[in-house]
């Protein structure tokens, strides 16, 4: 025991003492005059000024800025010009085709992936239902799940996030569009003929790397020239500062192709190390690559959408090199009790606790910024999904940490709870945070109105009830589950029967879900192909102003 | 562009690489040249092209999202207790490329399953449907593994022995290829051997 903890005090202080160093070596310029850096998003003096698109018309929009302007956060005279609202016309546009591929494909993995994950959860409460054909069984069913939700819906939206916002976030027009289109197909293609792969029975055997390396193939070079064209763009960029969320998506698009690379090296991993690698590969890809995506959506909207500048940009710098520091070494966490040296859990462990310094620094920063101002939520559907998805990065986070210490791991090692808690963070946080930067990109970029609010809020409960009915009720069920199998005096069954009802509780949760993501599927789609009565309102960017005391919004001419 | 984007660039760009390098090391690199010069034992025996074939079966259909391989020590959990075997070692996973110790246990641990269950027919008819020896379980019943028979019997046919009243009446169920590779694999599961412990072998403390 005593060993343990040594080993532990020496990693911890190893760690502490390694990135004190590297954030000193870093922070040249770090502490600077950090007004300018956060404000780069606004035009000159645009701050004041909400912007929400997928506002309710211009009543919609008029009722968010009143809001805004009652929780009084400026008083400035805000204005955006026609000079600005042009260029930003011209960015939102420079993406269309790549984002509407992206998002499109994205949309569609996401209604692919819930029924997966539909028929997965219910052969676990009924076990005889579709058994007939090897494809449909529960082995196959739910990989093809995990890796449609993966590398389908997430990366795709990700990609498409990353590629309107970068053009927005450097002021200038996406470089090499028709190249990222291409990438955005060729990496649709890798991930379909990826889990036809896995359900035919092809699969590699690793979690989270299922595919089939000829699979992997198409999505490397697929997401090479999405990159290269985001990229390109960063080498073009027309601003002064690089704002947080260009470091993120920068250091994301960095990251992946290491991290797909390491693990798919042929001839290498094998038995222990491979596991080892394995869990690597499995929290990285969260931790580097959805993480940076995630906050990078959040610390761009929600100051966007309430024209207010985040709370601290200094914090919002340190957050991200301690991101990236720690959790790159959570992996390990996977293997509490396994057969691998002790140091590396330890490691591992340490880590997965001091994941508590970014995440206060996010959560610090959006409920700073966010605070006050809650009653926009109820005007903006875009600020709805990133404000309730940045509460379950911290939630998450917080449980991840947790969940990481040996006397709660033991009982949640091995169950559902580790389902659930994989939900909130790839789900409850991430989905929601893509599905509010999809409310607030599409208007801008086919430029058209969503065609009804209803739908963002029949999309908007469905979701939030069913995810909550989820992951309390398996959280729950996978705890017991835990528990009995600790009990060494219950055979092993009874682990099993005591979570019936909760698997029952969780195919529930997802069957809202599911409806959740038709609803919102049928809305992208009715975007698409531009159905719904002509409305211009919030949609265009045009001039406008806004003086304290008057009723609202003065808006000019379109900026087109 | 200005200078200090470029800083702010170039910081990036190596700090990333940076961190992303140190990860590699300490959870790829150490752990490939820590667990590599553990020397071959003489146990586990190499899988023989059957086994090798039953793994195949076994990932394919994915019996690892139920399944871990990997019994913890009895500080940890009762592992040990419930019949799972003595906590395992890196060397008990030598030739298992790629590794499957599992990360769910919504069925028990396989890692010393021939031990506790050494009958072929056992887990064949398990296979067919495992609610006819376990009435709770939720595993699934894998029925394209098998094939149904009537007339005369064929030569070198496994037909599956089952409890009264698992199968239709009138047929014979006949295992598949897979079927019996599968099992093959899950026969060849047995980590019973005497192994040196000891931290550096690898068990967590």
């Amino acid at each position: 025991m005593s060993f343990t903890i040594g080993l532990l005090v020496v990693t911890f202080f190893a760690s502490l003492g390694g990135l004190g160093l590297f954030i000193w070596s870093m922070s040249n310029g770090l502490f600077g005059p950090e007004s300018a850096a956060s404000r780069v998003i606004f035009g000159a003096k645009e701050i004041g000024l909400a912007e929400e698109p997928a506002a309710a018309s211009v009543a919609g929009q008029n009722a968010l800025q009143e809001t805004m302007n009652r929780t009084g956060h400026t008083g400035e005279f805000s204005v955006l010009t026609a000079e600005e609202a042009n260029e930003r016309l011209i960015q939102d546009a420079s993406g269309k085709w790549p984002v509407l591929l992206c998002i499109g494909f994205a949309v569609a993995w996401l209604v692919m992936a819930s029924v997966f994950g539909l028929v997965a959860s219910i052969k676990l409460h009924v076990p005889d239902w579709l058994t007939g054909q090897a494809w449909l069984s529960f082995g196959r069913i739910r990989p093809a799940h995990l890796n449609s939700v993966a590398y389908g819906w997430c990366s795709l939206a990700a990609f498409g996030v990353a590629l309107w916002l970068m053009p927005r976030l450097l002021r200038t027009p996406l470089v090499g569009a028709k190249t990222a289109a291409a990438g955005a197909v060729l990496w649709g293609l890798g991930v379909s003929s990826g889990i036809i792969a896995v359900l035919a029975g092809q699969s590699t055997g690793l979690e989270w790397l299922e595919f089939p390396w000829q699979c992997d193939v198409p999505m490397v070079i697929g997401g090479t020239m999405m990159g290269v064209a985001l990229l390109r763009t960063l080498r073009n960029r027309a601003v002064e500062h690089l704002y947080v969320s260009v470091w993120y998506i920068a250091a994301g698009l960095i990251w992946l192709p290491i991290l797909i690379t390491v693990a798919n090296w042929p001839g290498v991993h094998r038995g222990v190390s491979q596991a080892a690698m394995n869990w690597w590969y499995g929290h990285n890809v969260l931790g580097l690559w959805f993480t940076p995506i995630g906050l990078a959506a959040i610390y761009y909207f929600i100051p966007k959408v309430l024209g207010k500048p985040i709370h601290s940009y200094n914090l919002s710098l340190v957050g991200f090199w301690t991101l990236a520091f720690f959790y790159s070494q959570v992996g390990g966490h996977h293997l509490i009790g396994g057969p691998v040296p002790g140091w590396i859990i330890s490691l591992s462990i340490v880590q997965s606790v001091m994941m508590i310094v970014p995440v206060t620094a996010v959560a610090i920063n959006q409920h700073r910024t966010s605070w006050g101002h809650l009653g926009a939520l109820r005007d903006s559907p875009t600020l709805r999904f990133i404000v309730l998805g940045g509460m379950m990065y911290t939630l998450a986070s917080v449980q991840g940490s947790i969940e990481s210490l040996r006397v709660v791991n033991t009982v949640t090692h091995f169950t559902h709870y580790t389902v659930a808690h994989a939900h909130l963070g790839l789900y409850g946080f991430f989905s929601m945070v893509m599905f509010g930067s999809i409310y607030f990109m599409l208007p801008r970029v086919l430029d058209w109105e969503w065609p009804s609010h209803r739908l963002i809020s029949l999309h908007f409960w469905l979701v939030m009830i069913g995810f909550a009915t989820y992951f309390i009720g398996l959280s729950i069920g996978g705890w017991l589950q835990g528990l009995a199998m600790l009990d060494a005096s219950k055979p092993f069954i009874e682990s099993v029967v005591i979570t019936k009802p909760y698997l029952l509780v969780r195919t529930l949760g997802g069957s809202l879900m599911t409806l959740g993501h038709l609803v919102f599927a049928l809305h992208v789609g009715l975007m698409l192909t531009r159905r719904g009565a002509v409305k211009r309102g919030p949609t265009l960017l045009r001039t406008r102003s806004y003086t304290p005391g008057s009723a609202g919004l003065a808006l000019g001419g379109s900026g087109a | 562009m200005s200078r200090e984007a470029q800083v702010d660039l170039t910081r990036l760009i190596a700090g990333a690489l940076a961190i992303v390098t140190f990860s590699i090391v300490a959870l790829v690199v150490m752990p490939y040249f820590l667990t590599r010069t553990t020397t071959r034992p003489a146990k586990p025996a190499p899988y023989t092209t059957a086994q090798q074939a039953g793994r195949a079966v076994y990932i394919a259909n994915g019996c690892i999202y139920c399944h871990s391989q990997q019994p913890r020590d009895p500080s940890v959990a009762p592992d040990q207790q419930r019949g799972w075997g003595r906590p395992s070692v890196p060397a008990d996973y030598v030739h298992d490329e790629p590794h499957l110790l599992g990360t769910m246990r919504t069925g028990p641990d396989l890692f010393n399953i021939a031990v506790r269950q050494p009958s072929r027919d056992w887990h064949l008819g398990h296979l067919y449907q495992p609610r006819a020896y376990m009435a709770q379980s939720i595993m699934p019943a894998y029925p394209f593994f098998f094939e149904e028979r009537t007339g005369p019997a064929q030569a070198g046919e496994v037909v599956v022995k089952l409890p009264p009243g698992a199968a239709p009446a009138g047929v014979r169920i006949v295992a598949k290829a897979e079927a019996i590779a599968l099992v093959d694999y899950l026969l060849s599961l047995d980590h019973t051997y005497p192994v040196r412990t000891g931290r550096n072998a690898g068990a967590a403390p």
